[in-house]
């Protein structure tokens, strides 16, 4: 009984206060100070990252702009099915005259033209031929004619399908062109013809060249780190440096060597040519394609793969090796049984490091990696600064995001994230 | 020593790191079948390096090392058969307890039953019989440190080799292992070379100890010996406390030599051990428990006023500093008995000593 009532009642301080009430109260000052200087860097993260990125997830799917454009045609084909057979009504002809005529004066409605196009082309054409014609059209008994009288375009059904398809707030068409699928005019999914798909094997690209770059790393870098771990701090220190160094030049001289040591008639070609290796006509491909980009990328990543690495080898005592090779270890058994299991974390985190940075490395393929060696964030910047075609760069970027997270998880589900050491 | 078979012996081994200086200067020594010898030093005397050169983690820049009468110089480590518990007990943190102890059945192949068998024989020795299962990081520093031993055991090893492997753990626990291994180590038989600068912990475990200070092995003795007979002054000054008297010999009586302390403070005649004729210069030794507080004049042979400077109290003695012969730091360790001299702080008294307590050894400094 005793014990039983001692576990109800609450502990309290000395002036009678419970004592969790108290606590909260001594911690709350010290949460605001830490509130107080994360706070900045907060904010400056929210507004230059978390909303950008929010702002691209949303406009992958967004299709805000037949609404703005068409905003009475999108009333009026509401009632019109999509496996109709007739063209929409008279009042839906009326509504697309109109629009047209607030949207030609504005000199906007082009722009939904080329959001169309996307879809079909010749959509971009129809509606700058449409916006020329559509002012010097008055009142017409027709409407349906006189647009048919325009564009014989405006009489295809297809057309129309289109239009009724993409006239809402959001639209899948960005995420299926990424996937190199389309819409049929029923509304169904279908992969593109063969000779039309893009990304998918660009992205199964981009994914298996990280991997090699990220394998060849581990391979390149582990040796380092071993003996940057191994000798002495002062040469430790300056061999990290040397680590470094490629840090301290901008990435495009960098990059810039590498096409100057691996073009056709480069230092290393000269010199397999030069020593007779190779002759004059067989000269090694190994930039513009996806050697290039392996090779140089390869190159540019490493820091980040030695530097986690050593950070972890730091920090194994050379007795652990010692009492393996006491024990009866071999060489190779003490290093496969007890050292690499335990640089297993820098392993992790280096190769996430460098995965993670290569999938999304952008400026090295697109400067070496010719047709060939490309990868796919250099058709999200194409697509952002070229086509102009935002909506999908928006859902390449989302999809290649989601593909790191995926790929984090799984290592998480693997590994264990709480293993991974950065330093 | 020379009855029973020498299992390991260096002859006239040399080390050195960075050929300008030698760590260890032409080192001769033989560990004999079932001893436990203590390699004591301060650090860099070259302990740790020679049992790195036994274990194989370092190659002897000159001379052999001999395992049961085979040279092992070129026998790389996994093949000399030799146990070994690290400084920080070195147990892999991947893997349970029960892991660590078969690692070295493992690599020799052994069957699993036997494996199992002998990772719990192992495991009862050091009374950790429940904590297979667990990590080392699991542990606290004296479980880590038992598992430590019974890994280095398990495997049956010709030769057991321990370097500092106390040092990472507090005052109480380290002796409480000190007895454990050594009775472990006496139950089982085992060859044991232990390195240590804890000179305490040399004179419990060891059946002999070697000093080493500078590379050169200065006394290896018996702990008794060691203590009682130190032969210079290094060791003199290592093994326990000592009061010391630097001065100048004066007479040469065959057994005894007459001392004339620095700064003529006085004439001390104690036992010649480690000296040079008349004129050379030497250090004195005394151990405090060896000195008498009013002695009967004439008892003894050295007998000098002296100033009790500080007492403090500890229980089953008083530790007393004197000022005698011009040095103030002469600590005399006053029994608690039942008639014992009753000294206050500034009080002077006679102190004295036997000439055979007191040793002449080399000036060292």
């Amino acid at each position: 009984m005793a014990t039983a009532e001692a576990e109800n009642e609450v502990i309290t301080t000395a002036d009678g206060v419970p004592l969790k009430e108290s606590l909260k109260k001594a911690l709350w000052q010290r949460k605001k100070t830490a509130l107080l200087l994360v706070a900045p860097l907060f904010l400056f993260v929210l507004i230059t990252f978390l909303i950008p990125i929010f702002d691209m997830l949303i406009r992958s799917v967004d299709n805000s702009i037949a609404g703005e454009q068409f905003p009475r045609v999108v009333v009026e084909i509401r009632d019109w099915d999509l496996d109709s057979t007739e063209l929409p009504d008279e009042a839906t002809f009326q509504a697309l005259i109109e629009d047209f005529k607030v949207g030609a004066e504005e000199k906007t409605i082009s722009r939904l033209g080329r959001r169309l196009n996307y879809e079909k082309s010749g959509m971009s054409g129809l509606f700058r031929k449409t916006a020329r014609k559509i002012e010097k059209l008055e009142s017409p008994e027709s409407a349906t004619a006189a647009m048919i009288d325009i564009d014989k375009k405006w009489g295809n059904i297809e057309t129309w399908r289109l239009i009724k398809r993409e006239s809402g707030k959001f639209s899948s068409s960005y995420y299926l062109a990424a996937f190199d699928a389309e819409k049929n005019s029923d509304g169904s999914f279908s992969m593109k013809s063969e000779d039309q798909q893009v990304y998918i094997s660009l992205f199964w690209r981009t994914i298996r060249l990280s991997f090699t770059i990220t394998f060849l790393t581990i391979i390149l870098g582990y040796p380092v780190a071993y003996l940057l771990s191994t000798v002495k701090t002062k040469t430790s220190n300056m061999l990290i440096i040397l680590v470094l160094l490629p840090f301290w030049t901008s990435l495009l001289v960098r990059t810039s060597s590498w096409i100057a040591l691996l073009q056709k008639e480069g230092v290393i070609n000269d010199i397999l040519v030069g020593i007779g290796i190779l002759s004059d006509d067989n000269r090694l491909a190994m930039i513009h394609n996806e050697a290039g980009t392996v090779i140089a990328m390869t190159h540019i990543l490493l820091p980040f793969m030695v530097l986690p690495l050593f950070s972890v080898m730091k920090t194994i005592p050379p007795s652990w090796v010692r009492a393996a090779r006491s024990m009866g270890a071999t060489p190779f058994t003490a290093f496969w049984r007890i050292y690499l299991p335990n640089t297993v974390a820098g392993i992790g985190a280096g190769g996430i490091l460098v995965f993670i940075l290569a999938i999304g490395y952008y400026i090295t393929p697109a400067l070496v990696g010719g047709t060939k060696g490309t990868l796919i964030s250099n058709f999200i910047a194409y697509h952002i600064s070229t086509s102009l075609n935002w909506g999908l760069a928006a859902a390449l970027g989302t999809i290649l995001l989601l593909l790191v997270l995926a790929l984090y998880i799984l290592y998480d589900k693997v590994v264990g994230i709480n293993n991974m050491k950065l330093g | 020593m020379s009855d029973t078979p020498s299992l390991v012996r260096f002859v006239d081994i040399q080390k050195s790191y960075d050929g300008e200086s030698l760590v260890v200067k032409n080192l001769n020594l033989d560990v004999a079948q079932g001893e436990f010898l203590t390699m004591l030093g301060p650090s860099g005397s070259g302990k740790t390096t020679c049992l790195m050169m036994l274990a194989g983690f370092e190659p002897a820049t000159h001379g052999e090392i001999f395992l049961k009468d085979n040279p092992i110089n070129k026998v790389p480590p996994h093949k000399r058969g030799i146990g070994m518990v690290f400084q920080n007990y070195a147990l892999f943190p991947h893997m349970t307890v029960a892991e660590n102890l078969a690692f070295p059945l493992q690599v020799r192949n052994m069957d699993k039953s036997e494996q199992k068998q002998r990772v719990d024989r192992a495991l009862d020795m050091v009374q950790l019989g429940p904590f297979g299962d667990r990590r080392p990081a699991q542990l606290s520093g004296g479980q880590q440190q038992r598992v430590a031993v019974a890994r280095s055991l398990v495997f049956d090893p010709d030769l057991v080799l321990m370097d500092e492997p106390l040092g990472a753990l507090d005052k109480n626990l380290r002796e409480q292992m000190q007895y454990e291994i050594k009775h472990i180590s006496e139950n089982l038989g085992l060859t044991v070379v232990y390195v240590t600068h804890d000179q305490s912990e040399a004179l419990t475990m060891s059946n002999r100890i070697a000093v080493f200070d500078d590379g050169i092995i200065q006394q290896c003795a018996p702990p008794e010996v060691l203590y009682e007979e130190p032969e210079n002054a290094f060791c003199a000054n290592f093994i326990g406390e000592n009061n010391r008297f630097l001065g100048k010999v004066s007479e040469d009586n065959g057994d005894t030599v007459k001392v004339d302390v620095d700064n003529d403070a006085g004439t001390v005649i104690a036992k010649k051990v480690n000296v040079g004729g008349v004129g050379e210069r030497s250090t004195l030794s005394l151990r405090p428990e060896r000195v008498t507080v009013n002695p009967e004049p004439g008892s003894l042979p050295n007998i000098f006023n002296g100033v009790a400077e500080e007492l403090i109290y500890l229980g089953d003695h008083i530790r007393t500093r004197f000022t005698v012969l011009g040095h103030d730091d002469f600590i005399v360790k006053i029994p608690n008995s039942a008639d014992h001299a009753h000294l206050e702080e500034g009080g002077t008294a006679n102190i004295g000593w036997t000439a055979e307590d007191c040793r002449a050894l080399d000036p060292s400094d």
